[in-house]
């Protein structure tokens, strides 16, 4: 068996492997809850249904799809571009201290523009934190994806000290934690009795968006050439600079977006753990939905479902939910070893392969 | 003096030999052509198993292959991705890190609060009894002595062997090293292997002898400061174990700090680590020319013969 080069990338392949990865991960999963103890079947039926089969779960599913469709949104830009922004939980992060902390700034205001205010805030804190990176690359040439990173640690720390310094909360009985939003600063709850909030709205709105700036929108397109193609992207004038400001700035804003949408909807304050990971994961959502905003929409809700599963299976099967970064992990691995489907195709060697000139 | 000193000194050489460990096995890695960003991952799965192990029979020599063994083991996951699947490298040791912090956590489930007893400290026969010099730099556990044996070796081997001159050779231009008959997957392949070992016992020296205790995610991002000391350390192994004990003094220095009373947050003290690595990042690669010399001409480009 070896790999033969394809003439041209197969349009099926790119379609396929997602789908074969998922199904690679669940048997897999079976193997490994099997290996734990628990019964396979009882297993994947708490991980993977259990979570959805209320309008309560679906609701749930939404709110934690949120932020990791936009980020992994965000970051295909990123990718396409073959810049590797990996620092979205930090820019998450200081986009969740821009925007809440305008709603601390304003704790016992009732005004209509807190939130969108909030909102923005939450956006250019994002960029300003994928900014710096950004502007290391281009004017020094520093390797984004470590000072990306670095500046992921100096954010948390950031956070941090703000809740067990200046923004702790005067009433809080010395707990690190700001004090509540008012309730002009928290996001409409869009389905009663659930947590769904305005957030969903938000996401399902920037996917079409994004689509068309990615699809039919000169920057999709520049950044789509520079990187497939450095040379022709130099050729054709587009200017590299700018497209890694672009690039960095719109992953850095939706991931900021999503920080803000995260404290003034589901937490409603700032606490010291704001999200367990989401710019982390989002990067296997991005990779999994084909870097399309479409597909990151539903990888997204996939990848939701295994916090949410992982949860379930914690409270039921006493699994640590640690068992969920295993399963994300898992999954990026099967789709990037199905990827090479993408580009090469398996020729079994038999009698006829043997004797034909390899070129 | 001394007194005041020594202890603060022996702590730099604790809080640096996971970073010599991790980086200069990188620096093999890398001058393959192979760009490895899992280092954080197979670093907190060698801490893990060696942990476990370690508690489980109480030989710390048992620990410590186990937990270069458990490096190795995840290395191999990437190794078989990107060099028999052509993966991406970049996108596999993202995702080589996701889930080893998964996975570690997950081994690790039954490990937390438990102690273990620490790696016994082995004097050297009389150099031990210098004053001053002689507990600072002779008494120490086996894998501080082994920390610097690898890092000789690695100089040895690349700048006086013929190994070494092959393995620089794949790195440099596969299709070159191809076509004298090398076998890029396999020369790759025992890099990544070797790598993965290496940053194994990076990890298992935290688990073992730095703290030693199990606590998730513990190798808190020194995976990935060994990245940026390999980029410091323009892809030489002894430079890289300087840069690394330049990142232990800063990050022992930081906790001391409070103590001869310096008035900053413990938070902001905590970012220098994080912040040296983006400054010298930045000095590093201002200078592109030095860069371009110095980096393997085929770091993180996949190899398959019909390209």
């Amino acid at each position: 068996m070896r790999l033969e080069l394809r003439g041209q990338v197969s349009e099926r392949m790119v379609y396929c492997s997602p789908v074969f990865a998922v199904i690679m991960t669940f048997l897999t999963g079976m193997l490994i809850f099997s290996f734990l103890g628990v019964n396979p079947t009882q297993a994947i039926i708490t991980f993977f249904v259990e979570p959805v089969s209320s309008i309560d779960g679906v609701a749930e599913l939404c709110v934690k799809a949120t932020p990791l469709v936009l980020i992994a949104i965000g970051l295909s830009f990123c990718f396409r571009a073959n810049i590797w922004n990996i620092g979205a939980e930090g820019q998450l992060t200081i986009g969740a201290l821009a925007g809440g902390g305008l709603g601390l700034l304003f704790f016992n205001s009732s005004s209509q523009f807190l939130m969108p205010g909030m909102l923005i805030f939450g956006i250019l804190g994002g960029m300003v934190w994928a900014g710096i990176p950004a502007f290391l690359k281009i004017k020094f040439g520093t390797n984004e994806i470590l000072t990306s990173l670095m500046l992921t640690y100096i954010a948390l720390l950031i956070l941090s000290y703000l809740i067990h310094g200046p923004w702790k909360d005067p009433e809080g009985q010395n707990f690190p934690e700001s004090r509540l939003f008012p309730e002009a600063g928290l996001l409409p709850i869009i389905l009663d009795e659930t947590r769904l909030h305005l957030g969903w709205i938000i996401t399902l709105i920037c996917v079409p968006v994004a689509w068309i700036l990615m699809t039919y929108h000169l920057i999709g397109f520049q950044i789509r050439v520079m990187g497939m193609a450095p040379m022709a992207s130099n050729f054709a004038g587009f200017r590299g600079k700018n497209i890694i400001w672009i690039s960095f700035l719109i992953s850095g804003g939706l991931a900021g977006l999503a920080g803000t949408i995260e404290v003034s909807g589901p937490i409603g304050q700032i606490i010291p753990v704001i999200s367990p990971g989401y710019g982390f994961t989002a990067i296997i959502v991005a990779f999994l939905g084909r870097l399309h905003p479409i597909g990151c929409l539903l990888s997204g809700l996939l990848m939701a479902l295994t916090y949410l599963g992982g949860d379930n299976a914690q409270i039921e099967l006493n699994l640590p939910n640690a068992v969920t970064g295993v399963f994300q992990g898992m999954l990026l691995f099967f789709l990037l070893a199905s990827d090479v489907l993408v580009r090469y195709r398996i020729q079994i060697i038999g009698y006829k392969n043997k004797h034909r000139n390899v070129e | 003096m001394s007194e005041l000193f020594v202890p603060v000194l022996l702590t730099i050489i604790t809080a640096s030999t996971p970073l010599v460990f991790a980086a200069a096995g990188e620096v093999v890695v890398e001058k393959s052509g192979v760009l490895n960003l899992g280092v954080e991952g197979m670093m907190i799965v060698g801490a893990v198993i060696a942990f476990a192990v370690g508690v489980k029979t109480e030989s710390a020599a048992l620990a410590i292959i186990s937990g270069a063994a458990g490096g190795m083991l995840t290395a191999f996951i990437f190794g078989f991705l990107t060099l028999r699947l052509l993966a991406n490298q970049v996108a596999t040791g993202l995702a080589l890190t996701i889930f080893g912090l998964g996975l570690s956590a997950l081994i690790g489930h039954g490990f937390v609060g438990k102690t273990f007893s620490g790696l016994p400290k082995i004097g050297v026969p009389f150099l031990e009894q210098i004053p001053v010099l002689g507990p600072l730099l002779f008494v120490h556990d086996i894998l501080v002595y082994l920390s610097v044996i690898a890092v000789f070796l690695i100089t040895y081997v690349f700048n006086k062997t013929r190994l070494g001159l092959i393995i620089r050779a794949v790195g440099e231009n596969h299709h070159a090293a191809h076509s004298i008959g090398y076998s890029i997957v396999w020369v790759r392949m025992g890099c990544i292997l070797f790598g993965g070992s290496m940053a194994g016992l990076g990890g298992a020296y935290l688990s073992l002898a730095y703290t030693p205790l199990w606590v998730e995610g513990m190798t808190a991002g020194r995976g990935w400061i060994a990245l940026a000391l390999v980029v410091f350390a323009s892809w030489r192994a002894w430079r890289a174990f300087f840069g690394a004990y330049l990142f232990g003094g800063i990050t022992i220095i930081q906790l001391h700090a409070q103590g001869f009373g310096v008035d900053i947050a413990s938070q902001f003290l905590s970012m220098l680590p994080y912040l040296a690595t983006i400054v010298v990042l930045v000095l590093i690669s201002n200078n592109s020319s030095r860069m371009m010399l110095n980096a393997p001409a085929d770091l993180g480009k996949s190899f398959h013969a019909s390209d």
